[in-house]
């Protein structure tokens, strides 16, 4: 069966392969298979130009301590970002979805990946994600409900929404 | 005070619909207990001893009478007819079932309360002085700037997961009553020579297993910046705290890795992509905020004010209790008033329903229907009229709420121990209550003065006992409970952490090592001395050859 990854608030098949080197395995040798590809952040510095002569799209893949300023230059290039949440009580994520959208100005798809479930897709989406692969067995359909947990935010955030006390209408007088 | 409009009424309703599916799942077997852990918590449920444990929040630690006689309500039909006030002026439940935890959401929302974000690795209550808009030492009410932190924080979707939990408060007034030394950031909001307002921001506070004071990262910190400087410090901690090590994750240990000025610089670094930016406060929207807060129809001094003096010469348990639990107000003919619930014999911070109910009477009689929780774990009516007084303290008495203890060694602050806690490495209540009998006699009781005891039942320091002029903190030794004592801490703008004086006591031993305690500062003290001064002035060699004089040597070692 094809995995599903959630986008833009619907359920697809996944096109996508993710190079993550094995223990023991160098990034710059490892095989790249064919197709649309994202590597992790060695294999990318190690293999860049390599991966941009290819025809298929290719991506990135972020572990919680990567800094996305590292791959800022190469985003307009980049098909995929996907962000990886080894557990789902390690936020760090959250900070690289707001710096890739709100700092460096990617514009492609921003997947989180890895121990993600239904709970957290509202902040995520919030962060700046726009799809979502859940954890292994989990139930990407009966998760799109929860994208529409709160209809209201206070704070500017990833998703570029302005604070709500910028939408308030002022009041007469009020400047800023 | 603060009323809800639209949105905060539909984003608390849609969370109690939210945590009430979470629930229904978690109890049907889809939602793991590791995987509801976190949502759970954000949601103010902890898994206790006996039962789980519900935290409310008070947003900075104001109530009004309508939201008391929920409180009182839901102890009743949900819990055991009472609830426990925290040193974070939030109120706890100790006895309620998981699967009515939805329900009871729904009734507090009905007020507009929550527990939101109560527990868990995102940012807790804000907390600020007790007194805030009422005390004459206040250059600014930080209420205003406290709500605007308050939506700020609230379901931040960046800042919901961070290494550790993440504590706010803020403070205007000369004496600091929030403890702004003491937390992950503390903001002292001033004016500067030119009369704008900012806040002082301190960073790396914090009490728990390290106890640190904090460090002040920026001196005057205009206040439109102030929730552009807050996310990139939360930034900053987010990516780069630590997450391997529980113990080793606040905020403080990362400034401390990183030295204060390394880290003030990584801040500045970040805020400098933030400033100016959308999250920059309005002068609108401080207005906007600021009309919830404003001064009550106070009515000017009338002739009957003067009975006031009267009364207090006529009646010495009303003027000793005038003395301790009535405070100096801005408002000509007005007073605060704390009502006690450090009555011996009654755990700290607990209060049963018909206390709650009678206090939101006496909020709407005395008190314009509003009241606050102060982090020593007692009840403040803010605005009571001067000739209110008396009959005031005569239904409080009645009540139990008029222990004249306010600022003495019996006005113990206390966690919950190891009666409910399930962290706690030893019982805090039973020793509380066997020093408040021990210090029963009103007049020494007076004669000893100020004196702060906070008692924590294990090192994440709930009771505050790094600050208390005596601390006291349970610890485990092999399976059994015993007692640490520090003496010099000190709260407020000269926060001091407490030094600890030898090895620890056995709980039946502390009442006198308390009396030990007070004894040596008695016969050291000069003039009108606090314990604390004392203990600053001469060191902790003559108390401890007080106390373990006596035991000749440290049997406990």
């Amino acid at each position: 069966m094809p995995r599903h990854v959630i986008r833009h608030g619907q359920v697809i098949g996944d096109i996508w392969q993710v190079l993550v080197p094995r223990e023991g395995e160098s990034p710059a040798t490892a095989a790249l298979p064919e197709g649309p590809l994202a590597v992790s952040l060695d294999v990318w510095k190690a293999r860049r130009e390599e991966l941009l002569a290819r025809s298929s799209p290719v991506g990135v893949r972020l572990e919680p301590a990567d800094d996305p300023a590292q791959i800022a230059g190469d985003l307009p290039r980049l098909a995929l970002v996907a962000v990886n949440f080894p557990k789902l009580a390690d936020g760090r994520g959250y900070s690289t979805g707001y710096l890739l959208r709100r700092r460096y100005g990617y514009r492609g798809e921003l997947r989180a990946v890895g121990d993600v479930l239904r709970d957290q897709l509202f902040y995520l989406a919030r962060s700046g994600f726009d799809a979502f692969q859940l954890r292994e067995g989990a139930d990407a359909h009966a998760a799109l409900p929860s994208l529409r947990d709160f209809s209201e935010a206070y704070q500017s955030a990833g998703d570029a929404r302005a604070p709500h006390f910028r939408r308030r209408a002022a009041p007469a007088g009020a400047a800023s | 005070m603060y009323r809800y409009d639209a949105i905060d009424r539909s984003l608390v309703a849609e969370r109690v619909a939210q945590f009430r599916d979470q629930t229904r799942r978690h109890l049907a077997g889809e939602l793991s207990e590791d995987d509801f852990r976190p949502l759970r918590l954000q949601n103010g449920l902890y898994v206790q001893r006996h039962s789980p444990m519900l935290r409310i929040a008070i947003p900075y630690g104001l109530l009004s009478s309508a939201q008391l006689r929920k409180l009182a309500r839901i102890a009743r039909v949900y819990d055991r007819g009472y609830g426990h006030f925290t040193t974070r002026q939030n109120l706890q439940y100790n006895w309620p079932r998981l699967a009515q935890a939805p329900e009871i959401l729904a009734e507090l929302a009905e007020v507009g309360m929550h527990a939101i974000q109560t527990s868990g690795n995102c940012i807790r209550n804000i907390t600020t002085d007790h007194f805030a808009g009422v005390a004459p030492d206040e250059h600014v009410d930080p209420r205003a700037l406290a709500e605007i932190l308050r939506q700020w924080s609230t379901f931040h979707p960046e800042f919901a997961y961070l290494p550790r939990k993440f504590k706010i408060a803020l403070s205007g007034a000369a004496t600091d009553r929030a403890a702004t030394l003491l937390h992950d950031i503390g903001l002292y909001a001033l004016k500067n020579a030119e009369g704008e307002l900012g806040l002082r921001v301190i960073v790396g506070g914090g009490m728990g297993r390290t106890p640190i004071i904090g460090h002040v990262v920026r001196e005057f910190l205009p206040w439109r910046d102030m929730l552009t400087y807050l996310e990139a410090i939360l930034r900053v901690y987010n990516r780069h705290g630590r997450r391997d090590n529980l113990y080793k994750s606040r905020i403080k240990i990362l400034v401390k890795a990183l030295g204060v000025d390394a880290f003030r610089a990584q801040v500045e670094a970040e805020w400098e992509h933030l400033r100016g930016t959308e999250s920059t406060l309005t002068d609108g929207e401080l207005a906007r905020v600021s009309a919830h807060f404003a001064p009550p129809s106070y009515e000017p001094p009338g002739d009957e004010d003067q009975a006031l003096a009267f009364q207090l010469a006529a009646d010495r348990a009303f003027e000793r209790w005038f003395r301790r639990n009535v405070h100096p107000h801005r408002q000509p003919g007005y007073r605060a008033v704390t009502l006690s619930l450090k009555k011996t014999g009654v755990p700290p911070g607990d209060v049963t329903a018909d206390q709650m109910d009678l206090v939101a009477d006496l909020a709407d009689r005395h008190s314009f229907g509003e009241l606050r929780v102060s982090h020593e774990q007692n009840l403040i009516l803010a605005d009571v009229r001067e000739r209110d007084l008396l009959a005031l303290w005569r239904r409080a008495r009645e009540a139990g709420l008029a222990t004249p203890n306010v600022g003495l060694l019996t006005n113990i602050v206390c966690c919950p121990g190891g009666d409910f806690c399930a962290l706690a490495n030893a019982k805090s209540i039973p020793v509380a209550e066997a020093i408040q009998r021990r210090f029963d006699d009103l007049d020494y009781l007076h004669d000893i003065g100020e004196l702060d005891l906070n008692i924590s039942g294990c090192m994440n320091s709930c009771g505050h006992h790094h600050i208390g002029h005596i601390g006291i903190l349970g610890v485990d030794k092999n399976g059994s409970e015993w007692y640490q004592v520090s003496i010099g801490g000190e709260q407020g703008i000269n926060a001091a952490l407490g030094e600890v004086i030898g090895p620890s006591f056995a709980a039946a031993e502390m009442p006198g090592v308390v009396e030990g305690l007070v004894e040596a500062y008695l016969a050291h003290r000069t003039g009108d001395e606090r314990f604390v001064d004392t203990v600053h002035r001469i060191g902790i060699a003559p108390f401890k050859a007080r106390v373990y004089g006596e035991k000749r040597e440290a049997a406990h070692a």
